[in-house]
């Protein structure tokens, strides 16, 4: 079980610790500056900035405790025939930074949709380039209109490092076998009804919040979509709708649990143009049976007036299964001990959260 | 020669000394400045070596017209001066 939370915020970095069993801010790291994505691994943290002025930048924190910054993903330069490139060549924000699970290996997804590999710990970053040029990423579109399309999620199989899921806002789930040379758009059952007829199942146009996969049976994966909520059995090929998510089928994000393939986590919202808990109260939806029903989890959370929004990479659970932890933009933060059951609020009032991450060990 | 000032906020992450050096357009300047401060280069300009939306430079007071390409001709005893354009938040 995990006993150290990381919290990426609109105004800094914060850490949590669980420690007499009361999780208590122990760290406060870049107040001020907006984190856009952590990733924890054992004693080494990595910190994703997104500096309104000064760009995307990335920082580590070794086991000495000390914060060094490293070189951010950059895009080569962008040739002369490319200026009918839809999107920039050039880093928007860093928006997800997962293990590759090879020593040393790290995956970034980013805004404008490029994915950067590093082989030394992130101390340096090579653009995937079979996946950046490739002629269908000009198809890929912004999150929320005006923005870039982002790669919000990373999936690499825990038992074969060359076969990773990528989810796309707004572009479906991409998949390679070989570490990233070749890439294929997989992702079949998808539909969202907001678009027109013709594009309503058109793989590509399928707006993947946030995916994610049981670490024990990395086939399953769950899906949290603009338009509800899908499960896929075969790593993400084939995709079935889960109707019976409650209390609403939008939202952003999605917890699998590790072991349990049957189990996953979701933090519904009234969709779209609303974009608040549905009746002013916060709820995680629980599934134990693959989505066949949901139970609505409500112990320890807001049922009053609160209007608090959970990002795509706000929700977290740990390697047991049992400890889960979501943060929303009104600055809440839950920590779930039980599965879900019940949950506890810590001591702090924090800036809007983009991300919580358990510690790895 | 030139010189080149950076504001002052940049100092949370890191060091942006003031510096004179050999150059006739901001380009030849940012390029002696940046040649061995690459992580600095990357707090100014973006991948493609233009200047970050939100960052300003100013020669003598005046803002740079290429942002682009940074081709303002700058003189031997001109004063570029590169900070934060204003944003909220």
């Amino acid at each position: 079980m995990s006993d150290r939370l990381h919290v990426a915020t609109r105004k800094g970095l914060f850490e949590l610790e669980r420690r007499n069993g009361a999780w208590d801010v122990v760290d406060a790291q870049f107040l001020g500056d907006p984190i856009s994505a952590v990733l924890a691994d054992g004693e080494v943290v990595y910190a994703a900035l997104d500096l309104g002025h000064f760009g995307a930048k990335l920082w580590r924190r070794d086991g000495d405790g000390r914060w060094n910054e490293l070189p951010a993903p950059s895009f080569p330069p962008q040739p002369e025939d490319g200026s009918d490139d839809p999107h920039p060549w050039s880093l928007g924000k860093i928006w997800v930074i997962e293990p590759g699970g090879v020593a040393g290996r790290l995956w970034a997804g980013t805004m404008p949709g490029g994915l950067f590999r590093s082989d030394d710990g992130g101390e340096s970053w090579s653009l995937n380039e079979p996946l950046w040029r490739m002629p269908d990423r000009r198809k890929w579109v912004g999150v929320a209109g005006g923005e870039q399309p982002g790669i919000g999620s990373v999936l690499v199989d825990p038992r074969n490092p060359q076969d990773i899921r990528i989810g796309v806002s707004t572009a479906g789930v991409w998949a390679t076998t070989d570490t990233g040379a070749s890439w294929r758009l997989i992702n079949r059952g998808m539909y969202a009804e907001y678009l027109p007829p013709e594009l309503r199942e058109d793989p590509i146009s399928q707006d993947v919040h946030r995916l994610s996969r049981c670490a024990a049976r990395p086939e399953v994966m769950w899906c949290q979509h603009h338009n509800g909520v899908f499960r896929s059995e075969d790593a993400g090929a084939n995709w079935r709708e889960v109707s019976a998510i409650r209390p609403a089928k939008f939202g952003f994000a999605v917890a699998a649990h590790p072991h349990d393939p049957d189990t996953a986590w979701f933090v519904p919202a009234i969709k779209d143009e609303r974009r608040i808990p549905v009746d002013g109260k916060v709820v995680v939806a629980r599934t134990r049976d693959a989505g066949r029903s949901f139970e609505v989890l409500t112990r320890g959370l807001p049922q009053r007036h609160a209007y608090d929004l959970v990002w795509r990479h706000a929700l977290d659970v740990d390697g047991s299964g049992e400890r889960l932890a979501f943060g929303s933009t009104s600055g809440g933060l839950w920590i779930s001990e039980n599965g879900g059951d019940s949950w506890i609020m810590p001591e702090a009032r924090l800036p809007p959260i983009a991300a919580v991450r358990f510690a790895s060990r | 020669m030139p010189t080149v000032g950076f504001t002052r906020a940049l100092g949370r992450f890191l060091a942006a000394p003031f510096l004179t050096v050999e150059a006739a357009t901001v380009r030849e300047a940012f390029g002696a400045v940046f040649g061995s401060r690459s992580t600095l280069r990357g707090y100014i300009l973006d991948d493609q070596g233009a200047l970050r939306r939100h960052i300003a430079v100013y020669v003598n007071g005046q803002p740079v017209r290429d942002r682009v390409g940074l081709s303002d001709p700058v003189g031997p005893s001109d004063e570029i001066y590169v900070f934060q354009a204003l944003s909220g938040g």
